[in-house]
């Protein structure tokens, strides 16, 4: 049913004349130079608008047009995703709470939700447009999207119960957590090869015991 | 597939093996003799049972397999491995258990792998809306954003590039984030299990992203899924064009459907959810979009409520997967020390053994081939005196990183909740009547 025999074949008829580049270690996987040709299709992004869902979060870019209110959007949170996320989004048989957390950061734990992580209101936009409910992903209509996001922010108090969503305000919207997060910055760690008379291998608790 | 019993398993193995049977043997408990089983039979020992100690006094005799016909070959066939192997299993986890399996893993029996390559229906998955289910025949993969020609291509159209083929493991970014603090997990394939290792075949992304012509300002490329998740992530320009790979091949054959048939995303040395499954889009971009998968999740909790972001590579690790955790030794005597060391900053050059808790430490044998970004098999012969121990490996990279302790990670990371990137050393303790157990705290 799935059977790729024809295409494999098509594959092998048409490798020739690579350059293989020279090997910089004994077990150095090949590298091959890019091929004269060209088998995309060249297409318009208008064709591609469906799929184009993507949001630039820190500035709303790529956000539909549309809107919705906190209000519109408890009815959709009712009907479509209670089930799994609890009435009032404080957890259900699925998953846990999305309500809460600011102020938890340096905690033990944390309590992740997107009132409390995320930097960029609009994640919550992109992440339920693109996947939720996990049951019937991308079956929201752009205001039904903005609707729940609308809520689920006016539950975490980030949010008055009169805003309304859209590509203009989400974007404004103050997040907690904006600035908390910074890029890789590892290696962190400088262990040294000691071969004998080392110390014995530690623990986290014994990290934590030499902080104090 | 009907389940093996025990007694079948001895009475094979009593009827085949040239191995003189152990002079010790164990009891096992319920719970953990599919376990222990499928190890000695990897070790090449003998399970004791009835009918091998009433073999030991007689002249062996001649195997049935030898008086009768073999099976006859069937006229097509994708061959499986035999009955007695069934145990071999890809687990979901019982220490960190979901409420629903759709975003959820399950996890490769790494003391169960001889060799570097995981088989592909022991390759570990991760998935964020279980496995998608994609006809190769309508798939189509788009290019677009910053570039000046958007392109679209078949499958057919894909498979026409001329292609390259390269070993590279896949680690999840949350392999052993159970076992921080609190030692969880009872065995390898439950503290490491998030962790394989496959050829992969494919085209070079840069060759495409060239077709497509990426624009002076397209610096970062997301890459999305097929699946119900959409799941996407945004990588660097540097990197796609370095060793990037769109991959449908993996182990000799087309990918299977939880590895993301038809195509997937290869960054290489860069943790799992990086490398997008069911990959259907590539768009340029001037900057990372910050979706949910790498600012709330994939992203490591630092001191003073700091999160750390695209922490991409997995840096330098190893872990001993023989003798591991679940295990029992048979006794003083010789044992090889076996494991994986893997980097996806390089290459590996040295893996070190300590029997002793880390106090003197013993260079072990590298497997060829080493590669870059790939599983390294390492071995050590250790004479076990009998006395409780503690093993643990420690590998180094061609960059010169040395595998920290937890302890050393613990320094500069904030260990709470859902802690990702864990690359410590792994010790698992001896007790004197043999027994294997995590160490890790």
């Amino acid at each position: 049913m799935l059977s790729l025999e024809m295409k494999s074949s098509v594959a092998i008829a048409t490798v020739a004349g690579f350059v293989v580049l020279s090997a910089s270690s004994a077990i150095a996987q090949e590298k091959m130079e890019r091929p004269d040709v060209a088998f995309g299709e060249v297409i318009t992004e208008e064709r591609l608008a469906l799929w184009n869902i993507d949001i630039m979060t820190p500035t709303g870019g790529n956000l539909p047009a549309g809107q919705g209110t906190v209000a519109e959007g408890e009815e959709v949170f009712a009907e479509t995703c209670a089930a799994c996320h609890g009435e009032k989004a404080e957890g259900g048989p699925m998953f846990g709470t999305m309500v809460g957390g600011i102020g938890s950061m340096t905690e033990s734990p944390r309590i992740l939700t997107p009132g409390s992580m995320y930097p960029y209101a609009p994640i919550l936009f992109d992440y339920t447009k693109r996947a939720m409910p996990l049951d019937n992903p991308q079956s929201l209509s752009d205001d039904e999207v903005y609707a729940v996001t609308a809520y689920i922010y006016h539950l975490n108090g980030l949010v008055e119960g009169d805003f309304i969503a859209n590509s203009e305000t989400l974007p404004e919207i103050q997040m907690p957590n904006r600035d908390a997060f910074f890029e890789d910055d590892r290696p962190d760690t400088q262990a040294e090869r000691c071969m004998e008379n080392c110390r014995p291998i530690g623990t986290v608790a014994d990290a934590s015991n030499s902080k104090n | 597939m009907r389940e093996v019993r025990e007694e079948e398993i001895n009475s094979h193995l009593a009827n085949t093996t040239t191995t003189a049977p152990k002079e010790s043997e164990i009891e096992l408990s319920s719970s953990r003799r599919k376990f222990l089983k499928s190890g000695m039979m990897m070790a090449g020992a003998v399970v004791g049972g009835g009918v091998a100690l009433q073999a030991r006094a007689q002249v062996l005799e001649v195997p049935e397999s030898n008086k009768t016909m073999g099976q006859p070959i069937p006229e097509t066939d994708y061959g499986m491995p035999i009955e007695f192997e069934n145990h071999v299993k890809r687990r979901r986890s019982d220490v960190l258990v979901n409420r629903q399996n759709y975003s959820d893993w399950s996890m490769t029996p790494l003391h169960q792998q001889v060799g570097i390559t995981t088989p592909n229906g022991l390759f570990f998955e991760r998935h964020h809306n279980g496995v998608a289910y994609i006809d190769p025949d309508v798939h189509q993969l788009a290019i677009h954003g910053l570039v000046d020609r958007p392109l679209l291509f078949s499958m057919n159209d894909i498979m026409r590039y001329p292609s390259v083929s390269r070993f590279h493991f896949l680690e999840c970014s949350g392999n052993t984030l159970t076992d921080w603090r609190e030692a969880q997990s009872t065995t390898v394939q439950q503290s490491h299990g998030l962790l394989s290792c496959a050829q992969w075949t494919g085209v070079p992304l840069s060759w495409l992203l060239a077709e497509a012509g990426v624009r002076p300002e397209g610096k970062w490329v997301v890459f999305e899924g097929a699946d119900g998740s959409g799941h996407l992530r945004s990588i660097p320009l540097e990197k796609v064009m370095d060793d990037g790979l769109l991959a449908y091949g993996q182990n000799g054959e087309m990918l299977r459907a939880e590895q993301g048939y038809p195509i997937r995303a290869i960054f290489p040395g860069w943790e799992g959810n990086t490398n997008v499954k069911w990959l259907r889009r590539i768009k340029v971009v001037e900057e990372p979009i910050h979706a949910r998968g790498e600012t709330a999740r994939y992203t490591d909790p630092m001191p003073d409520g700091k999160w750390r972001q695209f922490s991409m590579e997995m840096e330098c690790k190893s872990v001993i997967t023989n003798p591991s955790g679940g295990m029992d030794l048979q006794g003083p005597g010789l044992y090889e020390i076996q494991g994986f060391a893997w980097s996806g900053n390089g290459t590996i050059t040295n893996v070190d053994v300590t029997t002793d808790g880390g106090v003197t430490w013993h260079e072990a044998a590298l497997e060829e081939p080493v590669m870059s970004k790939c599983l390294t098999r390492f071995r050590y012969r250790w004479t076990w005196d009998g006395a409780p121990s503690k093993i643990a490996s420690r590998a180094v990279d061609n960059t010169g990183y040395v595998q920290p302790t937890v302890e050393d990670l613990a320094r500069s990371r904030e260990i709470v909740g859902f802690v990702q990137h864990h690359n410590g050393i792994f010790p698992w303790s001896v007790s004197q009547n043999g027994e294997v157990r995590n160490a890790i705290a």
